[in-house]
């Protein structure tokens, strides 16, 4: 019996530390609670919901890709885009790529979660308006050839208007973006020249070497989203990867040229499917209103239990916060995403871990009043009573919950996950900790008052 | 027992709410958000006196968006439109300004391709058929070894007749109230769906279990004991256990409903009604059909 005491003592103080880590990592507490600075680092993460910010999805157009480059394509769009969205000093940007599916024909897809962010055109822009980077070659069938001046012809650059190209006449090599490394701005040692370096990697290496030595001396004119940004001619066979374009550049311009080479290295075209922003007002309410909601419902459900179930009903009330601290001390470990609908999931599951305990009562109280036990064996078999209707209701819920997480889209996901989670951390912590506490009361006599503590409702 | 004495009187009742609620998601409907549709929601809100309906669309009508406008709040308004381009966005905020002068800020502004739209509602429909099906085999799994008087599928059965009650309830109320407040099917009513279908069916075999509890008591007694009076005597005892419970969670999601972010406010409501039929239909209608089924005769039960 000690041992039960001294245990459900330790589960107590486990939970008031639990519950002071929770609120004391809470910024507006902390200093209120003189909370260790490092429980800071554990704040609760809110999903764009709640914190405001912008949303967006992006279909990747991959047709022109061969099928087992998809993967690698999407992933290094995903690379770019974050780096650029990195640029734009988001406190935790998340750019994820949706694997094309049965249920959306396939499509690849890019998500981009920006916190805080609200102004989206100006994230809409910085992602770029898709540039799409191409190499490509004259076209040998074309009637349209291109007449080059030989006046034109400055240090290898041949400067053309974009209208005197005739889409035709260029024909795609496939080198694009994708295979670009990167493109440096560059000064000739010995002029003081800017050079624009272009460096591919290992595929895209191979293809150029295999372009120079057939297009030797015509020209490769590099299009940025169909406009020909560059038209150098090639003037040596390229090997390694390592090619440059010199010519009559103000460093302005060779910047320029490096930028938009390096901005253009997207593998594959984007286009904006869906946008979702949430102003940090809305978020901010939403997040009080949960709360105050959480607590109003706390309080109603509590009251109800202490009522109704007396002494045990207390009991389930303590064991209940403290599941409710062991949740959010997960939240924050995991730590899991919290969006209003996962908050939800979470209120209902406070449901459910009572509804463990109400069952619980029940049944103590039908073996106390059937059998005219003793208290503390009315309590070891309406524990084993309820248990099966325990599992049994709550495996339904977890189905549910599994098929929610697994087929669902994110917002569903959120409320299943909590949901799940919710169910299961109550079947096992709502349960035996109020378990641990009614045998720690260790009621051997059954008087007049234990009666009247065990009793229900309206009886005496 | 009163309940299965009265049984055809409850079966009734449920058969005449959910006829109504058939009539009222068919005469009203049940019109998609743009989470299944695609299109675009923003919400704006004007800092001063909001601008009446007239105006803003005079303003809006040379942009071809066609947006239909609805109040909100004290000073905001919902604009709906289709789906729209960033530049279609930008374009149409700017003109919402109407004068340099009017103070308006965006809350929110989601638009949703139609690609995206339809691939959440065939997820959708998937989830639905899949949730069915797997709380079907469970039902079937947990009851496997009952089958006297009432064979295990009746059980799975009846189970599943209650679901739609439970379902088709809270949706013809939901059809009424989107209604009058123009709201929209979107992915948390779905949510909401789905959850009763799980919670109605946890509270339905806790009563099942009674049952199958009762009639293994009365078979390992040899206890002879009618049918009916089995279930009633098993009603009675999960009688105040599925009332509390339901009432605790109904607490939650009252709160959640008055006092929580508007965005789960219809959630809310939709689970509390329900939860709210979930426990009626548990009681008053999953057994009293059980003992009509079981071909006990019609003068049964004291």
């Amino acid at each position: 019996m000690i041992k039960t005491r001294i245990l459900a003592l330790g589960v107590l103080i486990v939970g008031l530390a639990i519950g002071y880590f929770v609120i004391g990592s809470e910024s507006k507490y902390a200093d209120r609670l003189s909370a260790p600075s490092y429980f800071s680092k554990f704040p609760f993460k809110l999903g764009l919901d709640l914190s405001g910010g912008t949303h967006l999805v992006y279909k990747a157009d991959v047709s022109e890709v061969p099928e087992g480059d998809v993967e690698d394509s999407m992933s290094s769009l995903r690379d770019i885009i974050e780096r650029r969205v990195n640029l734009f000093g988001v406190a935790e940007p998340v750019v994820q790529v949706q694997k094309g599916s049965l249920a959306n024909k396939g499509e690849e897809r890019l998500s981009i979660d920006l916190p805080g962010v609200t102004d989206i055109h100006e994230a809409i822009e910085l992602i770029g308006q898709t540039p799409l980077l191409e190499f490509k070659i004259e076209d040998p069938n074309s009637n349209s050839n291109i007449q080059i001046d030989p006046s034109d012809i400055v240090d290898g650059e041949v400067s053309l208007d974009a209208g005197d190209i005739a889409p035709p006449a260029f024909v795609s090599t496939g080198l694009t973006g994708r295979f670009l490394e990167r493109s440096n701005l560059q000064f000739d040692p010995s002029t003081r020249e800017p050079i624009v370096s272009i460096q591919f990697n290992e595929e895209g290496a191979e293809l150029f070497e295999q372009i120079s030595r057939d297009n030797l001396g015509k020209i490769v004119a590099i299009f940025l989203d169909g406009v020909p940004i560059s038209t150098p001619v090639i003037q040596s066979v390229i090997v390694g990867g390592q090619a440059q374009i010199t010519g009559q550049f103000t460093p302005q311009e060779a910047k320029e040229l490096v930028n938009r080479l390096n901005s253009g290295a997207l593998p594959v075209p984007i286009e904006l499917i869906s946008t979702q922003t949430i102003g940090p007002t809305l978020g901010a309410r939403a997040v009080e209103a949960g709360m105050f909601a959480g607590l109003v419902g706390l309080i109603l459900i509590s009251s109800f239990l202490i009522l109704w179930y007396r002494l045990p009903g207390l009991i389930a009330v303590v064991a209940v916060l403290i599941y409710i601290a062991i949740m959010t001390l997960l939240f924050k470990l995991i730590p899991i995403t919290l969006t209003a609908a996962g908050i939800a999931g979470f209120v209902i599951s406070i449901g459910i871990a009572v509804d463990a305990n109400i069952l619980i009562f029940e049944r103590i109280k039908e073996e106390i009043r059937k059998h005219d036990r003793g208290i503390a064996d009315a309590i070891h078999t309406g524990f084993e009573r309820a248990w099966f209707s325990i599992r049994d209701s709550n495996t339904s819920s977890i189905i549910t919950a599994l098929i929610l997480f697994i087929f669902g889209t994110s917002v569903i996901q959120g409320f299943a996950l909590t949901f799940g989670i919710g169910v299961l951390v109550s079947l096992i912590s709502a349960i035996s900790i109020t378990r641990l506490f009614l045998y720690s009361l260790n009621i051997q006599k059954t008087t007049a008052l234990t009666r009247f503590l065990f009793g229900s409702g309206f009886s005496k | 027992m009163f309940i299965i004495k009265n049984r055809k009187i409850f079966i009734g009742i449920s058969i005449a709410l959910v006829t109504f609620s058939i009539a009222s998601i068919a005469y009203f409907g049940l019109s998609l958000g743009i989470d299944f549709k695609g299109g675009a929601v923003m919400e704006v809100n004007y800092l001063d006196a909001r601008p009446s309906q007239e105006e803003l669309a005079s303003v809006v009508m040379p942009l071809g968006i066609e947006p239909i406008f609805q109040p909100t709040g004290e000073t905001g308004y919902l604009v709906k439109t289709r789906d729209l381009t960033d530049l279609e966005h930008q374009t149409l905020f700017n003109a919402l300004k109407i004068t340099d002068e009017t103070r308006v800020e965006e809350i929110s502004f989601n638009s949703i391709g139609p690609s995206v739209g339809a691939e959440l509602k065939n997820k959708a429909i998937t989830q639905i058929i899949l949730v069915c099906f797997g709380i079907v085999l469970f039902i079937t799994y947990a009851f496997r070894k009952v089958s006297k008087p009432v064979s295990s599928w009746k059980y799975g059965l009846i189970a599943i007749g209650t679901l739609l009650h439970d379902v088709l309830i809270p949706l013809g109320i939901f059809a009424f109230l989107a209604h009058v407040y123009h709201i929209e099917v979107d992915t948390l009513l779905i949510v909401a769906v789905l959850t009763i279908l799980g919670l109605s069916v946890s509270d339905t075999i806790v009563v099942f279990d009674r049952i199958r509890e009762n009639l293994k008591f009365n078979i390992e007694k040899n206890i002879k004991e009618r049918f009916a009076d089995t279930v009633g005597k098993s009603i009675e005892q999960t009688f105040t256990r599925s009332i509390n419970t339901s009432l605790t969670v109904m607490l939650a999601l009252v709160a959640l409903a008055v006092f929580g972010p508007e965005s789960t406010r219809y959630f809310a409501i939709m689970l509390t009604a329900g939860m709210f039929f979930g426990t009626y239909s548990s009681i008053f209608l999953a057994s009293p059909l059980l003992v009509a089924w079981s071909g006990e005769g019609e003068k049964s039960a004291k």
